[in-house]
């Protein structure tokens, strides 16, 4: 396999095994010891994946989970009793519940507006997945980048763009985050550091690459004290893609900071996951490129936030990329348009019990983190956030003529020169959208 | 028979003192008028032209007159160039196959590595794609990365980066990210390369809307070109020849860029406008030989931006002669010359007297049979025979 010094890697990836088939849908294992929010997990130990497996994982031989040293810590660890061992504060608590509900309301308000015409063209939304974002991105400072798909207005949100900039942006307006020029799958802000949206899948994950590479350039090269960390967000259908298998190689070849987070909701559109992968394990592709691999349970925020701590920090040290595999699912379909005829009612009914959001909510109550006032509290909160941001959007101007050529080239001499040798861009009609280019 | 010709473009008064664009730092040559001297050769016999020739270029004593200068192979002034960028710059950075350690497989970035280290002049692994979007992701987060294509034709590969990311991201992100990369590398039909290796992606690319492309054609253009596109705040494709890397040419000591999206006057003329880039200008200029030897007095110019063109020079051209015969490398379904004669026809149809000639490679994969790649590609005789259908 790889050579001896990722050899440790190899052997001890971070492992969170689970099962999953067509069929049955159980609840991940996850590390012992750790309360969790399906309190039934409690101190069990880490089950090799030989004992609940789905058809196509048993072809593939036998997989051992093997846990790391640092999960082997924390099982010492935590041997007291769980209740002096939460896994957040109140204060963080109360951040994660905002940020999940944000992403929640404003994505069911997103359906609302295009059923009435406010907005079009694709639109995906990211009901049920949103421990996902809010458990990595809560970890990220401003700095750090984040590089989504085409269902990125939540990874947007997460980070810290404004609903307002991503309501507009959605209605097309000037003041949306792009200027009403990407749309829903193309959420960028320089200010956030949000890198992308982008619409075909794949296509983002050697930006993310990329920018993660900077980062190492700044410290090696520029020699400026730098330790941002790029997370890269996809979906399982993208692990089949060629740009997906490139950069986990150029990732861990470099010891890049990134995390690959691949968000797997087991469709893509109507293509299950199990039908067009032939090993449907995905973080096992992480120790074959030389990187750990990891598998946690994606409707749990918690559960997510450890595994992103550990990966992020991983990245921030220097010590390369991680694959992290969340086991998710939407409840919407694909897009708005999609009728989403294919998936068996039953499985989205499993998964509805598992909403990430109750989920928190049930843990910030068992542990008296926090109490219904409050939550409601955050809940009114984050509706009127939304309802402004809605009357913002509607408010706000939709693009003038002006503006349709301003930004195609940022040096607007790429228009080159005209007939009477002057260039394009000087024309003072170019700057009404009527000017010949 | 030199003339040292001054053509001073309008645009040049307009683009330095226009409020929107801050003047250049340097000494910015705008126009270069590069008369190209020759004496008339009497020992040729009319009509016994030399194909695939790749004409050494003479001493140009213009340049000579001004200062001493050093001589340098084409393939010397792109990494004079990028040297020099990548001196005075520290965010500009390379990515490719073989660009480091090996130097690069023109050795266009030999002895940059062992200066700058491996990841300045990154080796990549063999993933086009991959590392294309990776230069446009550093390019994003405030690098400035020179791609190289170890073959243009390999950048097929990374279609979807260039065109998608690199093209658009400006625009999508509604002005937020720049995307200041160069992408060059070699094209064009070599020596019996085989098709996949003699592909013009010029063609392909021209259609991206947010990038430009310009093609190189003397070691005088190909440095000022590199320095002009890695300074470029846009995506910059640069496309070399396989054929051209050894030519050779004095050069100024002295730093300079050229202009990206202006032509080059390579030899002015009366009768006809003759419009070419990259290789194909030395087979027009082998035909310009016979044809002053028969009489004619055809102005050449090198278009160097394929994307945007330079109506200005050229549309003044056309407005002298009002014959235009396009030489190109491309194909000719949807080539360079297809978009230039559109854009003549739209912006000079009342200057024309005949109808515009395009002369393209055959559309069909480069054979790799001498003869056949031969009469792939246009020669010397063949724009002999247009220039005197042109002109008649």
């Amino acid at each position: 396999m790889a050579c001896s010094a990722t050899a440790k890697i190899i052997h001890n990836p971070l492992v969170f095994s689970s099962s999953r088939s067509a069929e049955k849908y159980e609840s991940c294992c996850k590390i012992s010891g750790r309360s969790s929010l399906g309190s039934k997990f409690l101190g069990k130990k880490l089950l090799s994946a030989k004992s609940a497996i789905s058809p196509a994982s048993r072809r593939s031989g036998a997989v051992v989970a093997v846990s790391s040293d640092i999960v082997k810590e924390k099982k010492v660890k935590s041997g007291s009793s769980a209740a002096s061992n939460l896994l957040i504060t109140k204060e963080e608590g109360l951040v994660l519940y905002e940020d999940m509900y944000l992403g929640r309301a404003f994505e069911d308000m997103c359906a609302q507006m295009y059923y009435r015409g406010k907005m079009f063209g694709f639109v995906h939304l990211y009901n049920g997945q949103e421990a996902v974002s809010t458990g990595f991105i809560k970890l990220l400072k401003q700095e750090d980048c984040v590089v989504s798909t085409y269902r990125d207005h939540v990874h947007s949100l997460s980070k810290g763009v404004p609903a307002r900039q991503v309501m507009s942006e959605l209605f097309g307006k000037t003041t949306g985050c792009c200027r009403g020029q990407g749309g829903s799958m193309h959420m960028f802000s320089k200010e956030h550091n949000v890198l992308g949206g982008f619409a075909f899948i794949g296509e983002g994950i050697p930006v993310a690459t990329g920018a993660a590479f900077t980062s190492k350039y700044k410290r090696e090269v520029l020699k400026e004290d730098c330790d941002e960390v790029t997370l890269a967000f996809f979906g399982d259908g993208t692990c089949n893609n060629g740009q997906f298998f490139e950069c986990l190689n150029m990732a861990a070849l470099w010891k890049l900071p990134i995390v690959f987070v691949v968000e797997n909701n087991l469709w893509a559109i109507g293509m299950s996951h199990l039908r067009s992968t032939s090993d449907p394990q995905i973080w096992k592709k992480g120790p074959a490129f030389g990187m750990p691999g990891v598998h946690v349970d994606g409707m749990d925020v918690l559960k997510v936030r450890e595994v992103a701590q550990e990966a992020i920090g991983r990245a921030r040290r220097g010590e390369g990329p991680t694959l992290v595999e969340c086991e998710t699912y939407r409840f919407r379909g694909h897009s708005l348009a999609d009728p989403d005829e294919l998936r068996d009612p039953a499985e989205k009914a499993r998964y509805a019990t598992r909403d990430p959001i109750t989920a928190l909510k049930k843990y910030l109550f068992e542990n008296n983190l926090a109490n219904e006032a409050e939550l409601k509290a955050v809940d009114k909160k984050i509706d009127e956030i939304i309802e402004d941001s809605v009357e913002f959007a509607d408010a706000s101007p939709v693009p003038a003529r002006n503006q349709l050529l301003e930004n195609v080239f940022a040096d607007p001499r790429g228009f080159g020169i005209g007939p009477d040798g002057k260039y394009r861009c000087e024309d003072p009609k170019f700057t009404e959208g009527t000017a010949q280019v | 028979m030199e003339a040292s010709f001054g053509v001073s473009s309008a645009a040049a008064a307009n683009a330095v003192n226009s409020p929107a664009l801050s003047p250049p730092s340097l000494p910015f040559i705008r126009s270069e008028a590069r008369p190209i001297s020759w004496r008339v050769d009497k020992s040729r016999k009319a009509g016994k032209i030399t194909t695939k020739a790749v004409a050494a270029q003479a001493e140009n004593p213009a340049s000579a007159a001004s200062k001493p200068g050093h001589e340098v192979l084409l393939f010397e002034a792109l990494r004079e160039g990028l040297e020099e960028e990548m001196e005075r710059d520290p965010r500009v950075c390379i990515f490719g196959e073989d660009v480091g350690h090996y130097g690069g497989s023109y050795k266009v970035s030999k002895g940059l590595a062992d200066k700058y280290g491996d990841l300045r002049v990154l080796d990549t692994p063999i993933a086009e794609n991959s590392f294309t979007g990776m230069a446009v992701g550093a390019a994003m987060t405030g690098l400035r990365p020179v791609v190289e294509g170890m073959n243009m034709g390999f950048l097929l590969l990374a279609f979807n980066q260039i065109s998608d990311n690199c093209g658009m991201l400006h625009y999508t992100s509604g002005g937020q990210f720049t995307i200041p990369t160069v992408i060059r590398g070699p094209g064009g039909v070599g020596r019996q390369l085989g098709a996949e290796h003699s592909q013009r992606l010029e063609s392909y690319f021209q259609s991206i809307p947010g990038i430009q492309m310009v093609a190189c054609s003397t070691p005088y253009n190909a440095k000022g070109l590199m320095k002009a596109a890695i300074r470029s705040e846009n995506p910059v494709v640069l496309f070399e020849h396989v054929l051209l890397y050894n030519l050779k040419e004095r050069i100024p000591d002295e730093e300079y860029v050229v202009s990206l999206e202006e032509a080059e006057m390579v030899r002015p003329g009366e009768h006809v406008t003759i419009l070419t880039y990259s290789r194909m200008r030395y087979h027009v200029m082998q035909a310009a030989k016979t044809l002053v030897n028969k009489g004619y007095d055809p102005e050449v110019i090198d278009i160097r931006s394929l994307k945007p063109f330079d109506l200005y020079t050229i549309g003044n051209s056309i407005k002298k002669t009002h014959k235009v015969l396009i030489v190109e490398e491309c194909m000719r379904t949807g080539g360079i010359g297809a978009s230039l004669t559109a854009a003549i026809n739209e912006n000079f149809n009342d200057y024309l007297d005949a109808p515009i000639v395009c002369l393209s490679s055959q559309d069909v994969p480069t054979p790799y049979a001498g003869t056949l790649e031969e009469w792939t590609v246009v020669q010397p005789g063949q724009i002999v025979t247009a220039v005197e259908q042109l002109c008649r």
